[in-house]
């Protein structure tokens, strides 16, 4: 394990074991499926198994008489009642189909809710599943994003008259002038994959119904219960102050459950209507068919750039599935991924055109990342591919176009500021812990013997904390409350809903440092509307920097507010006192000190208080973030292949981030450990499929392969400290980093490797198969130095040379 | 139809009558309350689920309660003892081994058998022995530094 850093003053900086895992290692927290209610009744979904189909009739009555069945519900009995699922994000003008919660008499991707039995026990609920019968006509499906936008295509919804979307353009700087400037112009094609969020928890949801209020309590597996408040009243028609959402413990989430889904409503609906507590949890086959899916867009990329490696401009066509409905933030993923398409680098023109393809298929929104893997691995593939054909050295390429550190707040060429950055600092960083050149020279000798081998690097930024309101539909503040208690022990509760991050641990640190008392007196309180009245939730790697700064912001105004009762009490003017290491005293005066244990007693007590002073010691704020962050940082990867089988080992990885200041080291290294460990799984397994017909072909852990604990390298982690100015902390977020930095920096460390057999491009996963089949197809093209090695039989398993 | 089952589960033994088609893991959360062992894919492949029984680490979400008739089982919930984490469970904590927590219980429960088996492994015989078992937070690698760690503390403690 790497050395922790430690500070001896203060919690901020530390790297300390987090306060909500005893629950967790000892098996006793509380996940949805957890809850039992007296009387909860079990909902289960019947699904579609046609990507697309008329239906003309829907049987319910064996179903209804199996014993132990309260309830059948299609659409026709409870579309009216249970509004549309939501979405937040549509394009200007974009055709959108009408989302019900059960389909209407049409379904259009396999998967799509048809009915719902409610039952007494999950087991009948879902005996009687197969109760029900469905006659379908099968209609002409649309699979492939491409073809969609053909003239002759099938329609996804005949209704829409058309399989496009909405058609959305960035564009600055003159394009035409930097492409006649161009000595050359570089094109690329790249497929970036569908690929399915898989959380270990699938979703699930309690809804409880209480008729003497009129108000519902709904238990979801979320990322975002605030929103789930604000959005639910339209669909159920009960108002947002009569509605109590809680995020309990949340078994991972990516993105995916940052959605409000039609099994909320669901359930919700059928509580009230049945009197009765109603649990639906999710099956992983409808977690991989019925929870949104990530990426899948196809982009055409032309590089106008001068022989010497200055970038000129860059223009991208690409298409986005985004699957057959909008869920909640569907069309604004592949809107992000225009916005950070430059990556690190100076431009002076880029034009994106996007145009969003409906498709029978689940809808794609924001998986880890949410647009920005797709634009850093864009960006990274063509700086490799242009160092290829202008035959400059890849670092080089990267280091001329990279902004100065004295450049920034930079303003890109899309329209973004980014904060604070340096980025040649970062990449020098990695190439040292890389040991870079011993690297290469290892890379040569290893070709010279045969084997197969490549190194590869990503230099990244990321768009986080986001983000400011004008950017969000729902806002993009945070808020946040803290109280000092009567006891003096102290309650934080945040807007932000931690769901793995660890900020009841992060928050801890950061209050405790701040009021100076020991973090053991710190609870921090998080996911449930009825105790934290307002937030914007997790996502975009927000919630520390945002939701910390407004945690820092209620601890300001309490000292303040301390400071008036402290002065009251030692009869000292309210500027002369001085607040330190959690005691209150006159200036000059620190033996004759009151700790904040002793004024938050007497500020409740309240006998003994200034003049018109309300009593307390609570304050809570929202933190309106100026601009988002943008961390950035350098990973590089040295992979070997194995000639006979295609198979990708990872043999070093070096990852170096900055996020700003640290507050947690060890939890930053989960986070990017974990981030990395997703593109892993992109680049090397990870593809959700779906065949010509529109079926699901990856709906089980069988089929979808996801990275285990064999498949991952010791990883060598590193950053570089650059704050930020957008926050008091200088903290940038971190949740994300790996994803978006690691994802290019295989892929151009697979290429690499496969450069002598003259392959240019492959699109990821990079199966053994797609591996093998590439250096099959390439044979002819090897060069003769990786054949032929005296003494060596390259052709039988490879010859290992020590790593550095 | 139902079918009486005893199941002697972190030392007490259960008796319930539970239909014969009931999965272990539905006798362990619904009948004995014992929420700690969770349900990620219902297939065997995720590892969620994974709980001892008569000493060897089974994935409970595909063996029935019936054929665990009459055995010992031992779940998330009994691996502290008398209020004292178990070295794998520190292991886990100290090493940042868990983010959310939904695979922690099964990670563990199959730490435990593979200490038990192999006291001194290696990162890669980690990494072998928790194949079974899937995480999508932590990138496993604080998972194999928290099973170092709880190795190199069982070893001390003898």
């Amino acid at each position: 394990m790497a050395a922790r850093k430690s500070k001896p003053n203060g919690y901020v900086g530390r790297s300390i074991k987090r306060v909500e895992d005893p629950r967790l290692i000892k098996g006793v927290a509380t996940y949805v499926d957890d809850l039992t209610l007296p009387g909860m009744l079990h909902m289960m979904v019947l699904r579609s198994p046609y990507a697309h189909a008329k239906i003309n009739d829907i049987k319910t009555g064996a179903a209804r008489e199996l014993a132990g069945v309260v309830g059948v519900f299609t659409g026709a009995d409870l579309n009216d009642k249970c509004g549309l699922v939501p979405c937040a994000a549509l394009a200007p003008d974009q055709k959108a189909p009408k989302h019900t919660c059960l389909a209407g008499d049409r379904v259009y991707f396999v998967g799509h809710p048809v009915a719902v039995v409610v039952a007494t026990d999950r087991y009948v609920a879902r005996d009687a599943l197969d109760l029900i019968e469905v006659d379908y006509d099968p209609l002409p499906v649309v699979v492939d994003p491409e073809k969609a936008i053909q003239a002759d295509s099938p329609l996804t919804h005949p209704d829409l008259g058309t399989n496009v979307a909405f058609k959305w353009t960035l564009a600055s700087g003159d394009l035409d002038r930097a492409f006649k400037e161009a000595d050359r112009v570089i094109k690329a094609r790249m497929v970036h994959q569908r690929l399915i969020p898989m959380a270990i928890e699938p979703r699930g949801c309690v809804a409880s119904w209480h008729a003497g209020e009129l108000s519902l309590t709904l238990w979801t597996s979320t990322q975002i219960p605030h929103l789930v408040r604000t959005l639910l009243p339209a669909m159920i028609g009960v108002p947002e102050n009569k509605i109590r959402v809680v995020a309990p413990e949340v078994g991972g989430g990516y993105g995916s459950k940052l959605n409000l889904y039609a099994e909320e409503a669901l359930v919700s609906h059928l509580a009230q209507r049945l009197n009765a507590p109603v649990k639906w949890i999710e099956s992983r086959r409808e977690n991989a068919s019925a929870t949104i899916h990530g990426r899948d867009q196809i982009g055409e990329y032309e590089v106008a750039v001068k022989k010497d490696g200055t970038l000129l401009g860059i223009r991208s066509h690409t298409i986005a599935d985004i699957g057959a409905y909008n869920q909640l933030l569907t069309p604004a993923i592949p809107t992000l991924t225009g916005s950070m398409l430059s990556g690190c680098y100076k431009f002076k023109a880029l034009r994106m055109d996007i145009t969003g393809v409906y498709t029978n298929k689940m809808s794609t929104d924001a998986y880890r990342g949410a647009g920005r893997p797709e634009a850093t691995y864009s960006i990274e593939r063509l700086m490799d591919t242009v160092a290829d054909e202008l035959g400059i050295d890849r670092v080089k390429l990267r280091q001329k176009n990279f902004p100065k550190p004295t450049e920034f707040p930079f303003n890109t060429v899309t329209g973004l500021t980014y904060d604070s950055g340096n980025y040649q600092g970062a990449l020098r960083k990695a190439q040292e812990l890389a040991q870079y050149d011993k690297l290469i020279k290892q890379r040569d000798t290893a070709r010279k013997h045969g084997r197969i081998f490549g190194v590869g690097l990503s230099t990244y930024v990321e768009i986080c904390a986001l983000g400011p309101s004008k950017m969000m539909s729902a806002g993009g503040w945070e808020w946040g409350c803290v109280r000092i208690e009567m006891s003096g022990k102290v309650t934080v509760i945040t807007g932000t809903t931690p769901h793995g991050q660890g900020q009841e641990t992060s928050f801890a640190q950061l209050a405790a440092d701040k009021l100076g008392v020991p973090m053991e007196d710190i609870v921090v309180m998080r996911g449930d509307t009825a105790v934290a009245h307002y937030g914007r939730d997790t996502y975009g790697s927000r919630a520390t920097v945002i939701g910390g700064t407004a945690i820092l912001m209620c601890i300001d105004k309490i000292i303040a507010k301390a400071k008036q009762l402290a002065a009251h009490q030692l009869k000292a003017k309210e500027k002369d006192v001085i607040f330190k290491d959690g005691r209150f005293f006159a200036k000059g005066k620190p033996k004759n000190a009151l700790t904040l244990q002793t004024l938050a007693a007497e500020s409740y007590v309240a006998k003994n208080i200034p003049k018109n002073w309300e009593p307390g010691l609570e304050a809570s704020s929202f933190f309106e973030p100026p601009n988002c962050t943008y961390p950035f940082g350098t990973h590089i990867v040295a992979v070997e292949i194995d000639r006979d089988t295609g198979v990708v080992e990872i043999v070093k990885y070096v990852a170096v981030d900055d996020c700003g200041p640290q507050i947690n080291p060890l939890l930053v290294e989960g986070q990017v450990q974990g981030g990395i460990a997703h593109s892993l799984g992109q680049c090397l397994f990870e593809q959700c499929v779906y065949d010509e017909n529109g079926q699901l072909l990856t709906g089980e852990f069988m089929d979808y392969a996801m990275p285990r604990a064999k498949d991952i390298p010791d990883y060598i982690l590193g950053h570089t400290v650059t704050p930020s100015p957008s926050n008091p902390m200088g903290i940038k977020g971190v949740g994300e980093a790996g994803t978006i930095g690691a994802t290019p920096a295989i892929a151009n460390a697979v290429i690499d490797a496969l450069a002598p057999f003259g392959v240019k491009h492959l699109d990821l996963p990079f199966t053994p198969e797609k591996v093998w089949r590439a250096m099959k197809d390439h044979q002819k093209q090897e060069p003769a130095t990786s054949t032929t090695v005296t003494g060596v039989d390259v052709r039988r398993g490879r010859v290992k040379l020590p790593v550095a | 139809m139902k079918t009486r089952v005893s199941i002697k589960v972190n030392g007490v033994t259960q008796e319930h009558e539970v239909e014969p088609r009931t999965l272990l893991v539905h006798f362990l959360r619904d009948h004995c309350k014992l929420t700690g062992t969770h349900v990620g894919c219902e297939t065997t492949l995720c590892g969620a689920c994974t709980i001892l029984m008569d000493g060897k680490a089974v994935k409970s979400c595909t063996v029935l309660a019936v054929q665990a008739d009459g055995a010992e089982v031992t779940t998330i919930e009994g691996i502290a003892r008398d209020g004292k984490l178990h070295p794998v469970q520190e292991g886990f904590w100290e090493c940042h081994g868990l983010q959310c927590g939904y695979c922690t219980p099964g990670m563990i429960i199959c730490s435990i058998e593979l200490l038990q088996r192999n006291p001194k492994p290696t990162r890669k015989e980690i990494a072998h022995g928790l194949e079974g078992n899937l995480c999508r937070c932590t990138g496993y690698s604080h998972i194999i530094d928290a099973v170092q760690h709880a190795a190199k503390k069982i070893a001390k403690a003898k």
